[in-house]
């Protein structure tokens, strides 16, 4: 959408691409910068106590005194790291998620690539985070980073499957790929939404309902696994053996780990607001209509989305302070010995339903 | 999500060679409570033996005990197991107290308890609190640490330190208590016995705690009784052994307090599981005590019993008391001076450290860490 | 099967549980406070570092001997008979000078071990906890309020009064019990007195110009 406009309005079509990418790049910064103090002021009121305080009011700087600190420190490369690798490795893992933002549907204005295979195109690009993972375990040349990158990809593989399966489930309903259509047809008040049986009507939507919940479930739980945070987060964990793959960087290509991982939350937030709960729709219906403004409509519906996102962080942070580890093979367990099983039950008797 | 003990794995042995591999949890390491070094033996994930190194807290305490008066050790006893010091002052003004052959006054006997307990809660919070931080739940451990303040701040105003008191002496104490003391002590136990639920509802009882606690480092008893393990881990394998019941000191037969012990309740008996929920449970029954004591205080004067002068007769005197980790044994020689000969401390953590391998065996490198955690060890103590 | 889908209801119930918890937790207020903006107030036992004061020390070396990390170094120079060394606050007099009092705050254990046998109160522990250093021999604190120059005069008036008194005394013994018996009986304590005195008056002396 936004593509074509800028196509038609700049004439030159790699131009327009670079205009394109720039207002997604913006937010994720933004973003970032927001989430991080989030989490550091979540985490201490969950745990009773005050968090950053001294930069700025209530410490809402304390996210750009980290980045200059950041910025300011010695690239460090060890010798015997494979340097190439070593360097293009936080590029891939920030590229994969950076790429996956393309397809969201900020409002119904504004989508970066109007792709009619969004959701299938997301899963796949973010596949390239894999890539990087592997690739920044390997040229840290330690036989400790090597572990945990290959059991973060082993961990973001497997969790991968009963995402699509939960995915597929609901484009049984909905019958498209494409996230914009998807959410246009989740319009009207949250008794649209997919969570509570999308835009079906009568007894199908009661016997969805509680289908879709336990679909809602997986889906969260699997992108939990996706982005590596607690109860997943053997990979970064500091109290394991070792610190994982990123023990090797510092400075500016730490924080594009960083950078990457708050991005990341929060496109895994959008996909699941945007699947199940009606993407940039309000629930109780648009300032715009009341006051005659339908300039208003996209502002508002761009704030629901960002909500929604919001939300769905805030929920990840919530679990990440509450719950402690889970052991590698318990980690292999819960996935292929009741996520995957529960949501190809899910899958059938969804598929069932909508048949007949 | 249970899953088969680990215990019962055949290594089967493929024609490829291998060779053990040996890895080393550093002296430097988060979860190691301290400096304490671990030489893992290795065959892929599984660990056969274990190594502690020790020996990196060695601070002399036994010789310099040999050149302080004995008023002037009771700091130094202090610095063995920081977490629980009141334990460790007790423990040795008993025995000095019956190497003199002293009786102490009714109310020093009284506070001397309350304190011990008071001591042994704010221990066992940092041992739960540690304990889930090491499984990946930071939360609890700053409410853990939150409620320990309360207990520093009344330790603070009886004596003025919140950490090393210096405060049970031989003969008596250094100060009464604060005119307040009770009211904020009788305070506390209110505040704290929802704050025991609170815990349970967060960590003890939550699923994947119990998953990464339960069936792990299973220790039977008969192993435990061979290795003189105390405490704790020994209450945790199923044996109702405690020496405030089974051998009491001070005022102890006047209280009327259980002894928690662990059954099995998610897992086997004697699991990592059992020993953290006895410890749970001990805070409960520490609260009791307090209550009791509070109640039954007598007035009196804290230090008409003190001696002038500590000279004891020649003779040598073992006594020992129920420390948070364990049995803590002192064995104190005098040649009639007053420096004493010799003082031995028979240290509880380190005999606990001992049955690290037998623990071990057979487990996956992660479980080290919950295995470790359940031992409760204080390196300074293991060292002195 | 039963177990499979009670480990899922469990799993899921605990996690709930243990979520609510954490939520409840958001709205209390915070129990810490901002450290150099707010400080705690401390009780009064409180045990930071050790302060003397010197007016009332009369230099027994209780503290010293009770230190348990032998942290307090105490010299003293004995007074001379006529000085006036001043009183303590409960009345007593003092005979010694103390011309060093230094205690090393790196070794101190803050134990309050040296607070308990002074006899006159003197040594005892303030609320001041934020003294750190650069340098690790700033912690040596002296508390002598003697300049350097009067510690030394004080130990040389004593030596010159050990070394007089001691050329008053003869080599052998016999010749010793004579004068003995000759100072007793003979010498009246004027002579020896004005040779004091003259000895006094030189730092006096020396003061004034």
């Amino acid at each position: 959408m936004m593509y074509d406009f800028f196509v038609d309005l700049l004439g030159n079509e790699i131009l327009a691409a670079i205009v394109t990418g720039v207002p997604p790049l913006v937010f994720i910064l933004v973003f970032v910068l927001f989430a991080v103090w989030l989490e550091r002021k979540v985490s201490a009121h969950m745990q009773d106590r005050l968090g950053p305080m001294r930069t700025g009011w209530h410490g809402y700087l304390q996210t750009i005194a980290d980045l200059i600190k950041l910025i300011q420190k010695e690239d460090i490369s060890a010798s015997a790291n494979d340097k190439p690798l070593f360097n293009l490795a936080p590029v891939l893992v920030f590229a994969g998620t950076y790429a996956a933002f393309a397809a969201i549907p900020f409002s119904s204005y504004y989508i970066g690539s109007n792709l009619d295979l969004g959701i299938f195109f997301i899963i796949g690009i973010s596949g390239l985070v894999v890539a990087g993972i592997l690739m920044a375990g390997w040229s840290s040349n330690n036989k400790y980073s090597m572990l945990g990158a290959m059991r973060s990809a082993a961990q973001i593989i497997s969790y991968e499957i009963p995402t699509i399966i939960v995915v597929l489930t609901v484009v049984m309903i909905t019958r498209t790929l494409n996230l914009h259509t998807l959410s246009e047809m989740q319009t009207g008040y949250f008794w649209n939404w997919m969570i509570f049986g999308g835009p079906t009507a009568g007894l199908e939507k009661f016997l969805l309902i509680p289908l879709m919940f336990i679909g809602f479930l997986i889906i969260y739980t699997s992108m939990l696994a996706e982005v590596n945070r607690t109860p997943f987060d053997i990979p970064e964990a500091e109290s394991e053996l070792v610190s994982g793959y990123h023990t090797e960087y510092s400075g500016m290509k730490f924080a594009m780990f960083f950078l990457a991982e708050y991005a990341n939350m929060f496109a895994v937030s959008a996909i699941v607001s945007a699947l199940f709960l009606g993407g940039y729709q309000s629930p109780i219906g648009y300032l715009g209509n009341l006051f005659d403004a339908p300039w208003l409509i996209p502002v508002e519906q761009f704030f629901w989305f960002t909500a929604k996102g919001t939300f769905f962080v805030f929920v990840q942070m919530w679990l990440r302070w509450t719950l402690p580890r889970l052991r590698v093979d318990q980690l292999m367990a819960l996935c292929w010995k009741y996520l995957i099983p529960i949501a190809f039950i899910n899958l059938i008797i969804v598929g069932l339903i909508t048949v007949l | 999500m249970s899953f088969e003990t680990k215990k019962n794995i055949t290594v089967y042995k493929p024609a490829v060679k291998t060779e053990e591999m040996i890895l080393n949890m550093g002296p430097q390491h988060p979860s190691t409570h301290g400096v304490l070094r671990l030489e893992l033996q290795l065959e892929g994930e599984i660990i056969t033996k274990v190594i502690p190194h020790i020996g990196y807290l060695h601070r002399c305490f036994e010789k310099h005990a040999e050149a302080m008066t004995y008023p002037q050790v009771i700091p130094y006893t202090d610095r063995m197991d920081y977490l629980a010091s009141m334990g460790n002052e007790f423990g040795y003004a008993v025995a000095v107290e019956k190497l003199l052959n002293i009786q102490v006054p009714e109310r020093v006997e009284y506070i001397r308890v309350i304190m011990a307990e008071l001591q042994r809660i704010a221990s066992h919070l940092v041992a739960l609190g540690t304990y889930g931080a090491d499984i990946g739940a930071m939360t609890p451990f700053l409410f853990c640490f939150r409620d320990r303040e309360k207990i520093l701040s009344l330790f603070e105003m009886t004596c003025g330190a919140r950490l090393l008191y210096n405060y049970i002496w031989v003969g008596g104490l250094s100060h009464d208590l604060h005119p307040d003391f009770v009211r904020q002590t009788r305070d506390f136990v209110t505040y704290f016995k929802p704050k025991i639920k609170e815990l349970n509802d967060l960590l003890t009882y939550n699923k994947i705690f119990i998953d990464r606690t339960s069936n792990v480092g299973i220790l039977p008893l008969d192993t435990a009784i061979n290795f003189g393990i105390s405490g704790p881990m020994l209450r945790g394998s199923g044996l109702k052994w405690d020496l405030r019941k089974d051998d009491p000191y001070s005022v102890y037969h006047k209280f009327d307090f259980d002894i928690p012990v662990g059954e099995g309740k998610v897992g086997t008996v004697g699991d990592c599981w059992d020993r953290y929920y006895v410890r749970v449970l001990e805070m409960g029954e520490s609260l009791k005590i307090i209550e009791q004591a509070l109640d039954q205080l007598p007035e009196g004067d804290v230090s008409s019993a003190i001696p002038k002068r500590i000279k004891p007769p020649v003779g040598q005197v073992y006594t020992r008391v129920e420390n948070p980790r364990g049995e803590l044994g002192y064995f104190i020689i005098s040649d009639g001076s007053v420096n004493p000969f010799r003082v031995k401390v028979r240290a509880p953590s380190f005999v606990n450290l001992g049955v690290m391998d037998v623990l071990c065996r057979g487990h996956m490198v992660a479980d080290i860490i919950a295995i470790l955690g359940s031992v409760d060890i204080v390196l300074g103590e293991v060292d002195r | 099967m039963k177990e499979y889908f009670s480990n899922i209801w469990v799993g899921l119930s605990t996690i709930a549980i243990g979520m609510k918890v954490t939520f409840k937790h958001l709205f209390v207020p915070a129990v810490t406070i901002q450290y150099p903006n707010v400080r705690v107030e401390l009780p009064e036992r409180e045990r930071n570092r050790l302060y003397v004061n010197m007016d009332d020390c009369i230099g027994c070396d209780q503290c010293s001997r009770a230190c348990p990390v032998s942290c307090i170094e105490i010299e003293t120079v004995k007074g001379l008979p006529t000085e006036d060394l001043g009183k303590t606050s409960n009345g007593k007099k003092k005979a010694l000078w103390v011309t060093k009092f230094n205690i090393d705050f790196a070794k101190c254990c803050y134990c309050q071990l040296c607070v308990f046998p002074c006899p006159t109160e003197c040594i005892y522990m303030t609320d001041v906890y934020e003294f750190s250093e650069f340098q690790r021999n700033n912690l040596i604190y002296d508390f002598v309020t003697l300049t350097p120059e009067e510690r030394e005069q004080k130990k040389l008036n004593y030596q010159k009064f050990e070394a007089e008194k001691a050329a008053k005394k003869p080599v052998t013994p016999a010749a010793e019990i004579k004068a003995e018996v000759k100072v007793k009986t003979e010498t009246p304590p004027t002579s020896s007195d004005n040779s004091q005195q003259s000895n006094l008056k030189e730092p006096g002396e020396n003061k004034g110009s």
